[in-house]
Parts: structure tokens; C-alpha cells; sequence
């Protein structure tokens, strides 16, 4: 099975081919979305095939390459399109092609109707072949490649409904933010191919053979440089401070769009490439703290905005943003495990919630459509007790919002406390721990509140929309809700894969199968942390317990004040905002940060721009350029008279020519 | 009673020679039993022939085969020029019957031709005898002048084909010469025994016989490859030749000619490097630079392939200027996609234009990009690899053929080369500005994309496009191939 592993990029490719070529006159929406879906599902069967393959192996036999054909070979340098299947990768291209096939499938009920279906599921299937490109290559190129792809992918995507000016502007953020980071990971990429071979003649830019030659690099340094940089790479694609703002633009997608590319899988790049290269990001301490500062900013920051947004998909983008920054906390922590595990738990739920939002807009839009009303489709301010209306949207969405809230049972319980535990015991940042373990926690304060924010300003009270579009509210068809059933029971249980140790011992020794599953791939990371780090006395079970009890009973208090705030005392939000003017309006206007940037980026780039053109390219560059044009035609000329047709002076010239060369070299 | 004895002689290097010669004279007895104006199978049974020939020469790759001996050798190097040949001709092929039968002079001699021209220049890259390879090279080259002047109603086209021959003429007589002096000097027309004996030489730059026959011959081959200032002839033939022909010459027999000089230069005459680089060094220029600039000017797209493709064979020989193994597996590998990206060009032309050669300018490409998009794609990529732009064919080629040239340290040879390049955008550019930005002058009838043109079509985009995105499959060939000699 693993020798099919190239199987699973193909089958979305042949995907994107078919309905990019030929889509527009397949016409059939049946025939396009199911060739899309049978596609990356396919992939899903090999996945699976390749994930069951490797359970039954023992564990130090869980890699394979496979060398699919040499690429590009010059000098030093040596690429090939090679796939690398081991722990790590299988559990992404579980969740990739597993979440993926189900949005595909969603997406056929969301899209139906849409101009450019076809182009829709072109698109999806590329992304997601970029995407399995991404988490298989077994170079940094090849990855690099896939890095790009999903990209460009995610630009077209947000871009789809290109005729919306906002759109278009959307898709043109998230490409710049995106280049802004790429250009970080290339520098990153040749400082470490540099590093290696001008050091120690190691040309390499393969991740194996890096992992092999890890211990020859030392702990900061040129390690800082290079691991910053690649860094700087995950910041722009997983929209970490200061590269984040174009995800919340980014709604301006299709929903499922935002569920696949701007939740689960893509956001998710710059987490699994730190995994990838845990080896040697874990050798630059400065690094590791860099990226556990950004993480557990990010997280508090982006929760804080997602508290006073009105537009349903924006609170979970913010959420998702600040879900991300859990991630790079627990990367930066040295809990790669953990930081893997969140990233497949919310890959659940948050898709979960995604799709459970687009089920709540096809409805809404499509009531407010038969009154002909105008009236914002995704504010909540217009929602409102759609419980009765869509009862498996419903559901679903309170499930996929306990398991982000952190309530015990559920699956984003056991990864994110997992990651504020790692946080206070980590011995990697000195008392530094405190402080991360405490924005954390506040952070997963503000998650519960505003989660359960929106769950009550949409599913609960009575509803606000327009009292003859009620009746058309209705409950989406199965093509949606199967995907969301399925994601909301993943949602639940998907975390009991990875029981923390103090539980499992509770319920008879249950082991922690995710953090053994992924033990090969962290095993040497691991083993260089404990060079420099010097685990203390490990904290007492009575003590882990009542941090996993404090945490709880946060998230809990912060679902009491949504609770209270838009259940109980729906004057209190009002209240609130007349209280505190300036706080509502810098956190509704999302601190000004997008202000900021064009005050400090933008505008002076634009005007830098101006410069270069009217002055600059019009005066010097065309000047120069029409100049030596003139002057080549010129010459140009004279070489077309001396063709003049005649034999004899063709002749003549390749006599002269003959003369001229014995000359020089016999009387030289 | 004294016998005769006769030496066992091992046919397999020139079974492919031989096959595609039985094969044109079995054309050649079709064609007079076949009534005029029904000649197209004949190019089908050409393509089939070609390909089975493809295939025989492909079975004898990684095969060592000295024979005649010593006069012809089958290796790695002949089998890949071998394939560029056949996969030319058999491009050729493809895209000439829809364009005879418009011209009306479908003569069933063309397929023949075509053929022995083929059976030359194998003999050419198998050659290892000077005499084997003088001999390739007369095959070739008459059945070209044929060629050249094919289309016996139109007057461009017998001016071409005379012209091809009166110069082709006056260039085999530098090249023979240069032939004689070097077996004066050495003794011997084997180009191992050379090798051996200018080795065994104390002062062999200074031996003015060898020196004046290697020069000699190598502006016989300029003339073939078409450097300067041995190209004149190249626009004037290009322009005047019916365009498959002009398609097949700027591909093959070029090619040909690289196989021939290679060989000659880099077995025979190791020992001479320093004086034959330099010679090419300035060769390289004049040649990147002449065919660059005065195809700035130029209105009519075949006599700007014309200098396009002189300006080609300069990039080439900055490959063989450097001599080492990146510089001329970058030869064999831009040879062989320069045929495709070439070929594919000329077809699109074939397309646009019409009955007798007429809407052969640039701007009758005018709205091409609305009219027949399909069409403008493929040119766009012909185009772009030919400009050398990435993910292309023509990009790799170029970047190998210059990096082989700095790893020798011939820094401002690329340099020159790069910004020659560079200049040479402007004018494929300007044919997709007239297919994307202009609107058409006047309303005509697009010619018909009849099978086997739009066949050719799809294999040089892929040959274009392929080896630029996957480059080591062809270049690990082409660097075994240069491995031997």
C-alpha cells in the first residue's frame, strides 16, 4: 500500500482536470460534484489503506519514501518528486483527504445553483492535490510546491465570487499576506541548504537526510536565522500575528471553502511544517519562545475581536485564528504532540462549525430571497432561534461548540488542555510558563463566551428575522447534514484517541494512542530539548488535576456570561457598549489593526509605487530601455541590408569568414 | 587459390539506415503506382515507418557496437540524435500533407526524401569514420536542396532551393578540404585514430596542416548549423522553403550537424580544445548576437524563425564552448526540445497562413487569441520555450547550456548569452501581443486542424512542456549519451 502512496495527489488531479477542462460542458452538477468527490474520497480509501498498513507495522518501521521519478539534478543540488510516509503525514492526509471528502460532498448541496460550479470543484480538487502534495513531499521543495499551490488555490477560491469588488480585494490580501510569508520560507529554506552544504558538504534539502544531520547544527545561531525565517513562512499561511488579517477577509469565499481551505487543512500548514522540522526548530530556544509568544498572542488577540463581531463566519474566523495560535503555543512549547492532536480535533469541529454556519446561511438567504428582503444573510443581529427551524444543525453545532469550548468529554477538551498543561510544565522558557499558561487560559475564557455568544444570538430566543421569511426556514437537505453529522460526532469523540495520561490511568490504564502514534516522529526533537532543558520535579497528579479543574471551570464561567449576557439579560450587552464606548469600538473595529497596517504599509508603498512609476520607470527605465531599442534597431538595420540576396555576397562573406579565421590562427 | 577473404561485418549499427532506406524506395516505387493527388498515405506509411525505425533505434540504447571497422559505431550518443531526427521527420510528416495538398504539389517524392535525408543524418551521429560522416552529410544534404525547392510553382521556392545548394555547394568544398588536410596531418580518417595519433604530437596547435583541417572543417559544419557569418543563406532558405520543410531543417539537420561537430571535436580533437573553443567562443557570439538582433526587425514570422533559429544555434555552442559533460548533455537535451518547440511553431504557422505562403506576417497572427484559442495556447507555449521563459523545455536548455559555460568559467559567454536571450523576448512577444491583443484585421477562413497536424500539435506541446517541468528524465539520457564520446 504505501508504494500507492502517489495514488493519493493523482486522484485529485485527474479531478481538477476533468472538471477544469470539460466542466463547462458537463453542465451536470450531479456528474461535476460527483466526479470532484469520488475523486478525493478515493484518496481517503488509500489513505486509509496506508494509515492500516502502518498500524500494523512496529512502530520503528513506520517510514517510507517513495521516490516517484528524479526532478531537477544540477550540480549539488538534487530535488525528486518524492513522497515521505510516515506517522506525522498519514494523520494529515487522514484529515485532509477524511475532512475533505465530506466538504466535497457538502459542497454539492451548498453550491447548487451557483454560476461556475464546475470551476468550484476544479478548484477544490487542485487545492486539495496541493494541499497532499504539501504534507507528503519529502523535500522542502516539494512541499514548497504544494505550499504555492495552496496558496494560489485559496486565492482562487476567495476570489470565486470575482464580480464582488470585496472579493476580489479579499483574494489580493490573502496572495500578498501569503507571498509576504513564502519569501520567509525561502530564505529559511536556503539558509539551512547553505548551512549544511557549505559546513559540511551536506547538499540537501530533504527532510530525512536533514533529520539525519540534525545533530551536526547547533542550538541557536544560524539555527535562529533559519528556523525564523520558516517561521515568518507559518505566520503568513496559518495567519499568525503579525501576517493574519487576510483570514478574516478570506470569508468572502464560499462557505466550504472557508470550512476546508481556512479552518481545517491549509491554516494548518505552517503547524504541521514546525512539526515536520521539529528537529530543528527544537535546536533554537529563541526560536521556540518566538513562536510560543506569537502562538499564545495570537490566540488571546484574535478572541478578543471574535467577541463583538455581528457576521456569523467572522466570529469563526477569528475563532479559527485564535485556535491557530493554540497550536503555534504548544509548537513553541516543544509539545509537538499536542499541537498535532489540537490540529486534527479542530480540524473537526471547526469544520463542524463551518459548514453548520453555511447551513444556517443557505437557509437564512434562501428565506430572506422569497421576501425579497435585503436584510444580511450572515448577521446574527438578524438570527435567532433557529433551534426549532434546523434541529441537526443545530446539534451539531452545540457539539462541535462544546468540544471548542473545552467541556470535559469532548474532543477539544483533551487537546487543548493537553496544550495549556504542556504550557505551565514545559521547562523550555523559564517563568515565562506562567504567563503563557495564563493568556491561554484566558484565551479559552474568551473562546467559551464567544462561542456560546453565537450559538444563543443564533439558535436561541426568538427570532429576529422578518416574521413572513420565518416560515420559510427550513432545515438543510441531507447532502449537508450528513457532513455535519458526521463531523459533529467526530467532534465529540474524536479526542478519546488521545486520552491524557491522568485519565487513562483513572480508567484502567488507558494509553495515550495519539502521542504514541507519533512518537517516532518526535522522538528525536524530543531527545534535543533534553540537552538544554532540564525537566524540574514533575508536578504533582493533585496539582495536574486542578489545573485541568481551573480550566474547566473557565471555559465554564465563560459560558455563564454569554450565558447571562444574551439569554438572561439581553440589556446587558447594550449596557456594556454604553458603559465602555471606546474598548467596543477598538475591539468591534478589530483594534485598528488593519488601519495600521495600511497607515504603516500600505499608503507608503502605494506612494513609493507612484514614485517609481511617474518618476522613476517613466523617466529613467523607459528612457534607458527606448534608447538601447533604438540603438539595437539600428543595427538590426544594418544587418538587413547586408542580407541583400545575392549569392555573391553570401558567398563572399563566408569567404571573407574562412580567410579571416585561417588568418588568425596561422599567423597568430 | 587465393580467396578472397571477406570480413565478417556486424550490420546492427546501421540497421536502422538501412530499414529507412528500403522503406524510401519502397515509397518510391508506391508513388508511381499511385495516381496524382492521392499521396497522402504515403505520408502515413512514412510515420508508421518512422516510428517502427524509433523503435529499433530506442532497443539498441545503452549498446556499445564498433563495425566496418571502425567506420560507424552504434552508442548512446547516436541513438539520442538518432531519435531527435526521427522524432523531426516523423513530426515533419505529420504536419506536411494538410500543407502539400494546399500548395498543390502533394508529389509523392517528398516522403522519400524526407526518409533519406533521415538515413544522412543518422549516418551522421553514427559516423565515426570522417569519411562515414562526409558521406551522412552529401545524403542529407542533396536530399534537402530538394526539399528546399520542392514546390516547383512557386518562385521563392526554387530560389531557396538554389541558393541552398549553390552555398551548400561552396561550404562542402571548406569542409572536404579540411577533411584532407586532417588526414594529411594524421594519416588517418578514423576519428579514434586521430584522437590517438594528435595525442602522440609534441606540438600538435602548432601543427599548421591539423590546425588549418580542423578549422576548416569546423566552418563547414557552421555552415550546417547555420553560425555566423555562415548563415546567410539560412533566411532566404527558411523564408522560400515550404514551411514543413523549413520546420524539418531548422530542427534535424541542425542537429545533424551538432552530432557531426561533437563528435569530430570532442573525440577527434581533445587535444585542441584551447584553439577550437576559441573559435566557437567568438563563433557563439557573433551567432547568438546577429540572429538575435536582426530578428528584431522582422516582419514575415518564418524569416524570423530564420534568425531565431541562427540565434539558437549560438546558445548551442555555448554548450560545446564549455566541452564539459553539463555543456554538452545541454546541447543533446536543447537540441531535442528546440525540435519540438520549433516544429510545433512552424505548424501554427502552416495553420494561419494561406494558399501560397501568403498571410505569413505577423500581424495576420492578429486575434488569433479569440478566434482559435486552443491554437493560441500551444503557440503561446512554442513561444515561451523558445524565449526560454520556465516552466518550459526551453528554459532548462538554456540554463544547462549556460551553466556548463560558468562552471568553465566562460562568465561573460553566459552573460552575453543570458542578455541575448533577454533581447530575444521582444520579438516572440510581439507575436503574442498581435494573438491576445490585437483585433483582426479582416474576417478569413481558418484552415482546419485535420488529425495528424493536430497529433504533431499535442506531442511538441508536450515536448515543451514536459522536459521543462520533469527535467531529469531527458537529461540523465543525454548525460549518458555524452558519457561515451
Amino acid at each position: 500500500m504505501f508504494d500507492n502512496v502517489w495514488l493519493i495527489p493523482l486522484f485529485p488531479l485527474i479531478g481538477f482536470l476533468i472538471n477544469g477542462f470539460f466542466g463547462k460542458k458537463i453542465k451536470n452538477e450531479a456528474v461535476i460534484g460527483g466526479i470532484g468527490t469520488l475523486m478525493i474520497f478515493m484518496s481517503f480509501i488509500v489513505s486509509c489503506g496506508i494509515l492500516l498498513q502502518m498500524i500494523g507495522l512496529p512502530p520503528e518501521q513506520r517510514v517510507f519514501e517513495k521516490v516517484l521519478f528524479p526532478w531537477i539534478h544540477s550540480g549539488n543540488f538534487k530535488a525528486d518528486m518524492a513522497f515521505l510516509v510516515d506517522p506525522l503525514s498519514a494523520v494529515m492526509i487522514m484529515v485532509v483527504t477524511g475532512v475533505g471528502s465530506l466538504i466535497h460532498l457538502y459542497s454539492i448541496g451548498y453550491m447548487h445553483g451557483e454560476e461556475g460550479f464546475y470551476r468550484f470543484f476544479a478548484y477544490l480538487n487542485l487545492f486539495c492535490m496541493s494541499m497532499l502534495l504539501l504534507v507528503l513531499g519529502n523535500n522542502m521543495l516539494v512541499m514548497f510546491i504544494g505550499w504555492e499551490g495552496v496558496g494560489l488555490c485559496s486565492y482562487l477560491l476567495i476570489g470565486y465570487y470575482f464580480h464582488k469588488k470585496s472579493a476580489g480585494d479579499a483574494a489580493k490580501k490573502a496572495f500578498v499576506m501569503n507571498r509576504v510569508g513564502d519569501f520567509g520560507f525561502l530564505i529559511g529554506l536556503f539558509t539551512l541548504y547553505w548551512w549544511f552544504g557549505s559546513n559540511h558538504n551536506i547538499w540537501t534539502i530533504n527532510f530525512t537526510e536533514i533529520k539525519a544531520a540534525s545533530h551536526l547544527l547547533p542550538y541557536g545561531g544560524v539555527v535562529t536565522v533559519a528556523t525564523l525565517c520558516f517561521f515568518v513562512g507559518a505566520t503568513g499561511k496559518s495567519a499568525q500575528i503579525p501576517l493574519f488579517t487576510w483570514l478574516p477577509d478570506a470569508m468572502e469565499g464560499p462557505t466550504p471553502v472557508s470550512a476546508l481551505i481556512h479552518a481545517a487543512t491549509m491554516v494548518t500548514a505552517g503547524v504541521y511544517m514546525i512539526g515536520r522540522m521539529s528537529f530543528v526548530f527544537i535546536k533554537s530556544p529563541e526560536t521556540m519562545m518566538v513562536i510560543a509568544v506569537v502562538g499564545a498572542a495570537t490566540a488571546i488577540f484574535a478572541a478578543t475581536i471574535g467577541t463583538a463581531q455581528n457576521d456569523i463566519k467572522r466570529v469563526l474566523a477569528y475563532s479559527t485564528v485564535s485556535q491557530l495560535g493554540f497550536m503555534f503555543l504548544a509548537m513553541g512549547v516543544g509539545a509537538f504532540t499536542a499541537g498535532i492532536f489540537h490540529l486534527m480535533t479542530h480540524a473537526f469541529f471547526k469544520a463542524c462549525l463551518f459548514l453548520g454556519s453555511g447551513s444556517v446561511i443557505h437557509s437564512m438567504h434562501h428565506a430572506l430571497h422569497k421576501i425579497h428582503s435585503h436584510d444580511d444573510a450572515q448577521d446574527m443581529r438578524n438570527m435567532g432561534g433557529l433551534r426549532s427551524a434546523m434541529p441537526i444543525t443545530f446539534i451539531t453545532f452545540l457539539v462541535s461548540t462544546i468540544a471548542i469550548s473545552g467541556i470535559p468529554g469532548f474532543s477539544g477538551f483533551f487537546s487543548k488542555d493537553e496544550i495549556l498543561w504542556q504550557a505551565f510544565a514545559n521547562p523550555y522558557h523559564g517563568g515565562l510558563n506562567i504567563v503563557l499558561w495564563g493568556v491561554g487560559a484566558l484565551a479559552a475564557c474568551f473562546t467559551a463566551f464567544y462561542m456560546f455568544r453565537l450559538v444563543f444570538m443564533t439558535f436561541f430566543g426568538e427570532c429576529r428575522i422578518n416574521a413572513k421569511a420565518k416560515s420559510y426556514l427550513h432545515e438543510s437537505p441531507l447532502v449537508i447534514t450528513i457532513p455535519l453529522m458526521v463531523l459533529g460526532f467526530l467532534a465529540a469523540v474524536g479526542g478519546y484517541i488521545g486520552l491524557p495520561k491522568l485519565i487513562g490511568d483513572m480508567f484502567g490504564g488507558i494509553p495515550n494512542y495519539f502521542e504514541h502514534w507519533l512518537e517516532p516522529v518526535f522522538a528525536l526533537a524530543n531527545q534535543y530539548s533534553a540537552q538544554y532543558a532540564h525537566h524540574g520535579a514533575h508536578p504533582s497528579h493533585a496539582f495536574e488535576w486542578s489545573l485541568m479543574g481551573l480550566s474547566v471551570v473557565i471555559a465554564l464561567i465563560g459560558i455563564g456570561i454569554a450565558f447571562t449576557m444574551y439569554v438572561q439579560n439581553k440589556d446587558l450587552p447594550g449596557k456594556f457598549t454604553a458603559t465602555f464606548p471606546a474598548l467596543h469600538r477598538a475591539v468591534y473595529n478589530k483594534w485598528y489593526i488593519d488601519e495600521l497596517y495600511d497607515f504603516i504599509f500600505v499608503n507608503p508603498c502605494k506612494a513609493f509605487g507612484q514614485f517609481l512609476w511617474k518618476g522613476f520607470d517613466v523617466i529613467v527605465v523607459d528612457g534607458v530601455v527606448n534608447g538601447v531599442a533604438n540603438v539595437v534597431m539600428g543595427f538590426s538595420g544594418i544587418f538587413r541590408y547586408i542580407q541583400s540576396g545575392y549569392i555573391y555576397n553570401y558567398a563572399f562573406s563566408m569567404a571573407l569568414g574562412v580567410v579571416a579565421i585561417l588568418g588568425y590562427y596561422i599567423f597568430k | 587459390m587465393d580467396m578472397i577473404s571477406i570480413p565478417v561485418v556486424n550490420m546492427t549499427p546501421i540497421l536502422p539506415e538501412i530499414f529507412l532506406s528500403v522503406l524510401a524506395m519502397v515509397l518510391l516505387l508506391l508513388n508511381v503506382f499511385s495516381p496524382s493527388g492521392k499521396k497522402s498515405y504515403l505520408a502515413y506509411i512514412s510515420f508508421i515507418g518512422i516510428a517502427a525505425t524509433a523503435v529499433l533505434v530506442g532497443a539498441g540504447w545503452g549498446g556499445h557496437i564498433e563495425s566496418f571497422s571502425g567506420a560507424v559505431i552504434l552508442d548512446n550518443f547516436a541513438t539520442f540524435f538518432k531519435m531527435i531526427f526521427l522524432l523531426a521527420a516523423g513530426l515533419t510528416v505529420l504536419i506536411s500533407d494538410q500543407y502539400m495538398e494546399r500548395e498543390e504539389c502533394n508529389h509523392g517524392e517528398l516522403y522519400p526524401l524526407i526518409l533519406f535525408t533521415v538515413v544522412g543524418m543518422m549516418l551522421m551521429a553514427s559516423g565515426t569514420d570522417l569519411m562515414t560522416i562526409f558521406l551522412g552529410l552529401e545524403v542529407m544534404s542533396v536530399s534537402l536542396y530538394v526539399l528546399a525547392g520542392f514546390n516547383r510553382n512557386n518562385k521563392k521556392s526554387n530560389e531557396a532551393g538554389l541558393k541552398y545548394f549553390l552555398l551548400g555547394a561552396f561550404s562542402t568544398g571548406f569542409l572536404l578540404y579540411g577533411m584532407a588536410l586532417t588526414y594529411g596531418a594524421t594519416g588517418t580518417t578514423r576519428v579514434y585514430k586521430i584522437a590517438s595519433v594528435v595525442g602522440q604530437m609534441t606540438l600538435p596547435s602548432a601543427n599548421i596542416m591539423l590546425l588549418a583541417g580542423m578549422l576548416l572543417m569546423m566552418t563547414g559544419f557552421a555552415f550546417k548549423i547555420a553560425a555566423a557569418p555562415f548563415h546567410m543563406w539560412t533566411p532566404d532558405v527558411y523564408e522560400g522553403a515550404p514551411t514543413p520543410m523549413t520546420a524539418f531543417m531548422s530542427a534535424g539537420p541542425k542537429a545533424a550537424g551538432f552530432a557531426a561537430l561533437l563528435r569530430i571535436l570532442l573525440v577527434a580533437l581533445p587535444t585542441l580544445q584551447i584553439e577550437w573553443s576559441q573559435l566557437l567562443w567568438v563563433l557563439a557570439v557573433l551567432t547568438m548576437t546577429v540572429g538575435n538582433i536582426t530578428a528584431l526587425r522582422q516582419d514575415n514570422i518564418k524569416r524570423m524563425l530564420a534568425y531565431s533559429s541562427i540565434a539558437h544555434a549560438g546558445y548551442a555552442l555555448v554548450g560545446l564552448v564549455a566541452g564539459n559533460g553539463t555543456g554538452t548533455a545541454g546541447i543533446l537535451f536543447y537540441m531535442l526540445s528546440y525540435a519540438f518547440m520549433n516544429i510545433g511553431a512552424f505548424a501554427i504557422i502552416i495553420l494561419v497562413s494561406k494558399k501560397g505562403e501568403t498571410n505569413g506576417n505577423v500581424m495576420d497572427f492578429a486575434g488569433l487569441g479569440f478566434k482559435r484559442p486552443l491554437l493560441a495556447v500551444a503557440m503561446t507555449i512554442f513561444l515561451f520555450s523558445l524565449a526560454g521563459m520556465p516552466p518550459t523545455a526551453g528554459f532548462i536548455g538554456k540554463f544547462y547550456l549556460f551553466s556548463g559555460a560558468v562552471q568553465k568559467g566562460y562568465i561573460w559567454l553566459a552573460v552575453i548569452g543570458v542578455l541575448n536571450s533577454a533581447a530575444s523576448v521582444y520579438y516572440y512577444l510581439r507575436v503574442m501581443v498581435y494573438m491576445y491583443m490585437k483585433e483582426p484585421t479582416e474576417e478569413f477562413e481558418w484552415t482546419q486542424v485535420t488529425a495528424p497536424v493536430a497529433l504533431a500539435l499535442i506531442i511538441s506541446v508536450a515536448g515543451s512542456m514536459i522536459p521543462g517541468i520533469v527535467p531529469s528524465f531527458i537529461l540523465e539520457f543525454a548525460q549518458q549519451a555524452v558519457k561515451l564520446i
